[in-house]
């Protein structure tokens, strides 16, 4: 098939962007979405020009690096998927797809699409960990018997891959979903009671400071989330974060 | 330079121990002014860099990703063995050294492959301390799952994604250290070059791949945690990031290299679908667990699958071919996986292959299907289930187990793998070569480390499923952070490293004019040009078979390519800003220099062990018939490679392998 393309482009953060258009052809179904880039990028070179920069890594759907925005959603129009699982087939011949970075306060432009997520980062640093020593003089596993379902409830939590998409498609630019994920996954654990109230004041307090927005309930980002992270972990953090402001 | 393993004296199963109880220790008051670099914050890296600063070192810790949660450990999908016996299978830490040291060949180094098998049960306890979610049977304790090559249940798990649960794990650890400020963190870094200051590694240069800036950095001690080599094949399951670099530097700084050519083929991945592919898809081994391998017994069926004529779940179980359970009777679909991937190799190069490109088998669930659901029906009370009903109570089984991989595969192939096989064919997925290191993790150059996958001691030529996590986390939480102190105890007074120096200066003219050459080059061709045909050297003739010719050949044409990337590379944009393409042109100008010794390594290897299959060296009768053969009178040992200049100059070090402990056999599945 043969696509217009019209794809942010910004040189680096201080630099103002702007969309510019871009033609690709004989682009197979089968290829993934950044397989086309890829195309696109190895037309670039060899006609002289900057490649299109965006991030991506393991190209499996789980390192959580690649970020783009097209057609106004997180990851493409496919649903649980990142932008690396995304394939062709969900365009017809003749489209015009547009591609731009996640956008939000917090995530800044670093160049074309790729953005800075380091407050991700310093949201886990505050508090997304369970302080135990990595010496190995830990108790033998299963001393400690945890029922299935809370298990695999916070397994659930778990399998955020810190991609993004729910602060890019949230109107309020919240990452309540990433942070809720978080917090739910020692919440529902008895290895996550003992530092429960410092972790989710430190953490949201975090995520404040950061610049991201608040939740005001409208679930696009469990939609958009590629792991499909439900919303009940925003309401389990607010109750836990209720719980802390009682405990003190 | 004689190679020294520095493998302690005494009994195997106690060699740890006393060794432990032996070495030297800094004093905790010391270690706030001993500085340590980590090259890499995979499960090696991140639980080694969370676990010294813990100690009391000050750590800097260097990715190449946007944070440390994105190395390529997250993509690992199906478990971490352990000798925890938790099923009363008979497992026990002889067993698991013994089945390590079976699986990888004998081409591993005892005493190493021991003490990973000692401190697995460890790592359990300290992930499970940790937070790390691992699937829980309904008593609420840990569940097991099988992998190839044993035949005891010792596999831990969190669904299909263990990898990434266990280096969220390491990296918890690793932010509560950053949090202190015992860990400085530097994202978007790539490591371009090792610092030597009189003998000794003593920093590193660095570029910030968002500014491009060239930063030296100064420790008393550097490790390497960078992974494999795996991409120089071009295709692979590896993230396309993943790269030799950091361990190839220090290689031409005087760090051996070894056994490059032992490379895992991993037997269950997704078939390549065309030229434009990136990279290629692993289904977890896991899956064989429960999956059958077959292809069409009769060259019509195949024919018709091909065309479209007939669909796999049309052919009765007469007229399929499930080789593995035919010919390894004993171990059937969880044979290891160089077994799996030959034997997969050998089917569609006779031209059973079930897809347009003739690369491809299938694995088929609909026995599994059947099992769990009548399972179900029995423990429901549902009698006379229809057989609708079972293959749904099956299919609810299989989803739970596996539920994120098929819905990767259908993703990717458009196909919904509960309702007809799989298809699947191999692909290079993890390389048990790499830095030789001995028994304190040191590499030949004093105060150089290298950890996890890139190092390679315990895998041998062969790795068997769920021990890379295995390793990478013993070595960073449990090995490393003693060894390390040892080296360092002798530089309690060193002080500050400066930077300021000869040394750095002049390896950071070194990564300058590298980084210049390749932006003012103006060549004519893209650096993945090169790096496609590099890969399909590499796999057409120092791949899953190999042979003296293709071998030779290939050194020839690598070096061929490489004259020519040197020549015609083009990189567009600038050095001072951030540049995917010059990253990528400092990697495959790596991997092309690899690539050779690679070739080099296999040549010279003239027997058929593990990954590595010499055409020359097979069982010529009996009932080992067409099977690898091994060579332990002339090839039981180590191949080192020590740096000269161009690949095909390296001088070769052997380290011969002793086995006391274990009798060395012909490896059996049947």
């Amino acid at each position: 098939m043969n696509l217009t393309l019209k794809i942010w482009r910004q040189k680096d953060a201080s630099s103002k962007g702007q969309m510019v258009d871009y033609k690709v052809t004989d682009i197979s179904e089968h290829m993934s979405f950044l397989e086309m880039m890829d195309v696109l990028n190895e037309q670039l070179i060899n006609s002289g020009e900057e490649p299109v920069a965006f991030d991506h890594d393991c190209r499996e759907g789980i390192c959580g690096m690649c970020s783009m925005y097209i057609n106004g959603e997180a990851h493409g129009p496919d649903r649980g998927v990142t932008t690396c699982q995304l394939h062709m087939r969900m365009f017809k011949d003749g489209d015009t797809i547009t591609i731009e970075p996640f956008r939000a306060a917090a995530f800044p432009v670093i160049k074309d699409l790729v953005v800075d997520r380091t407050s991700f980062e310093r949201i886990q640093q505050a508090g997304g960990y369970i302080s135990v020593n990595t010496s190995g003089n830990t108790q033998d596993a299963n001393a400690l018997p945890i029922s299935k379902h809370a298990a695999d409830e916070a397994m659930d939590a778990a399998t955020c891959i810190g991609c993004g998409a729910c602060v890019a498609t949230c109107k309020n630019s919240s990452a309540m979903l990433f942070v809720g994920a978080k917090v739910s996954q020692y919440a529902l654990l008895p290895q996550g009671q003992v530092e429960a109230v410092d972790r989710v004041k430190n953490m949201v307090a975090q995520m404040d400071l950061e610049g991201f927005g608040n939740c005001t309930n409208t679930g696009a980002c469990e939609i958009e989330c590629p792991k499909g992270i439900s919303l009940d972990n925003i309401a389990r953090m607010n109750r836990e974060l209720m719980k802390a402001s009682v405990k003190g | 330079m004689a190679l020294d393993s520095k493998v302690p004296k005494g009994p195997i199963k106690d060699k740890w121990t006393d060794y432990k109880n032996k070495i030297n220790l800094v004093n905790p008051a010391n270690k706030r002014h001993i500085d340590v670099i980590v090259v890499g914050t995979g499960l090696a890296g991140g639980s080694a860099s969370a676990t010294l600063a813990e100690l009391g070192y000050n750590v800097k810790a260097f990715a190449y990703q946007d944070s440390p949660r994105r190395a390529h450990s997250i993509a690992a999908q199906g478990g971490i063995n352990a000798a925890k016996n938790y099923q009363g299978d008979g497992d026990s830490t002889y067993r698991l050294f013994y089945d390590t040291v079976k699986g990888g060949d004998y081409r591993s180094r005892e005493a190493n492959v021991y003490r990973l098998a000692e401190v697995s049960a460890n790592i359990i306890d300290q992930c499970v301390a940790q937070g790390v979610p691992f699937a829980r049977d309904y008593g609420g304790l840990l569940d097991n799952r099988s992998f190839g090559g044993v035949l005891v249940s010792r596999t831990f798990y969190a669904k299909g994604q263990t990898g990434q649960q266990l280096l969220l794990g390491a990296y918890s650890a690793m932010n509560r250290q950053i949090a202190r400020g015992k860990i400085e963190m530097f994202n978007r870094h790539e490591m371009l070059d090792v610092v030597i200051v009189d003998g000794k590694a003593r920093g590193i240069i660095a570029r910030n791949l968002i500014t491009g800036e060239i930063e030296r950095h100064s420790a008393h001690a550097v490790v390497i945690a960078s992974g494999g080599y795996g991409n120089v094949y071009f295709l692979s399951t590896n993230a396309m990031g993943s790269n030799t670099t950091a361990a190839w530097k220090i290689h031409k700084k005087g760090a051996y290299f070894a056994n490059p050519c032992y490379t895992q083929i991993h037997p269950t991945c997704i078939p390549r679908s065309g030229d434009y592919q990136s990279k290629l898809t692993l289904m977890s081994e896991s899956l064989r667990n429960d999956g059958r391998i077959w292809v069409p017994k009769n060259m019509d069926d195949v024919l018709a699958i091909r065309e479209g004529r007939k669909k796999p779940t049309d052919l009765s179980e007469e007229d399929r071919d499930y080789y593995l359970e035919r010919r390894y009777p004993a171990f059937g679909n969880l044979v290891p996986r160089d077994v799996a991937s030959r034997a997969a190799k050998e089917r569609c190069d006779a031209g059973y292959g079930v897809n347009a490109t003739g690369e491809a088998v299938y694995l088929d669930f609909a026995s599994a299907i059947e099992r769990y659901g009548k399972e179900q029906a029995k423990i429901q009370g549902i009698d006379n289930a229809s057989k609708e009903k079972i293959i749904a109570l099956g299919e609810n089984i299989v989803e739970a187990k596996y539920g994120n991989l098929f819905q990767m595969y259908e993703k990717i192939v458009d196909e919904n793998p509960y309702k007809t096989p799989m298809m699947i064919y191999p692909a290079t997925h993890y390389t048990m070569g790499g830095v030789w290191v001995d028994y304190n993790l040191m590499t030949t150059v004093p105060g150089l480390y290298c950890i996890g996958e890139a190092n390679f001691s315990d895998h041998g030529a062969n790795r068997l499923g769920a021990s890379a996590l295995m390793q990478g986390l013993a070595d960073g939480y449990f090995v490393l952070p003693y060894t390390i102190g040892d080296y360092l105890a002798d530089d309690i007074r060193t002080g500050p490293i400066s930077t300021e120096t000869k040394e750095f200066e002049d390896a950071e003219k070194d990564v300058r004019d590298r980084v210049d050459f390749f932006i003012n080059n103006n060549g004519t061709k893209s650096v993945d040009y090169f790096h496609k045909r590099l890969g399909k050297v590499m796999w057409d003739k120092v791949g899953m078979a190999r042979n003296e010719k293709g071998l030779k050949e290939a050194m020839a044409e690598i070096k061929a390519i490489r004259e020519e990337f040197w020549k015609e590379v083009k990189v567009p944009g600038n050095a001072n800003e951030m540049n995917p393409e010059l990253e990528k042109a400092g990697r495959v100008a790596d991997f092309l220099e690899l690539g050779e010794l690679f070739a080099k390594d296999a040549l010279i290897r003239e027997e058929s062990c593990g990954g590595h299959f010499r055409e020359e060296s097979v069982e010529e009768s009996g009932e080992q018939k067409g099977e690898a053969k091994r060579n332990d009178k002339d090839f039981a040992f180590v191949a080192a490679w020590e740096y000269k200049g161009e690949p095909a100059d390296a001088v070769l070090h052997k380290e011969e392998l002793e086995f006391n402990d274990i009798e060395l056999k012909q490896r059996s599945y049947k």
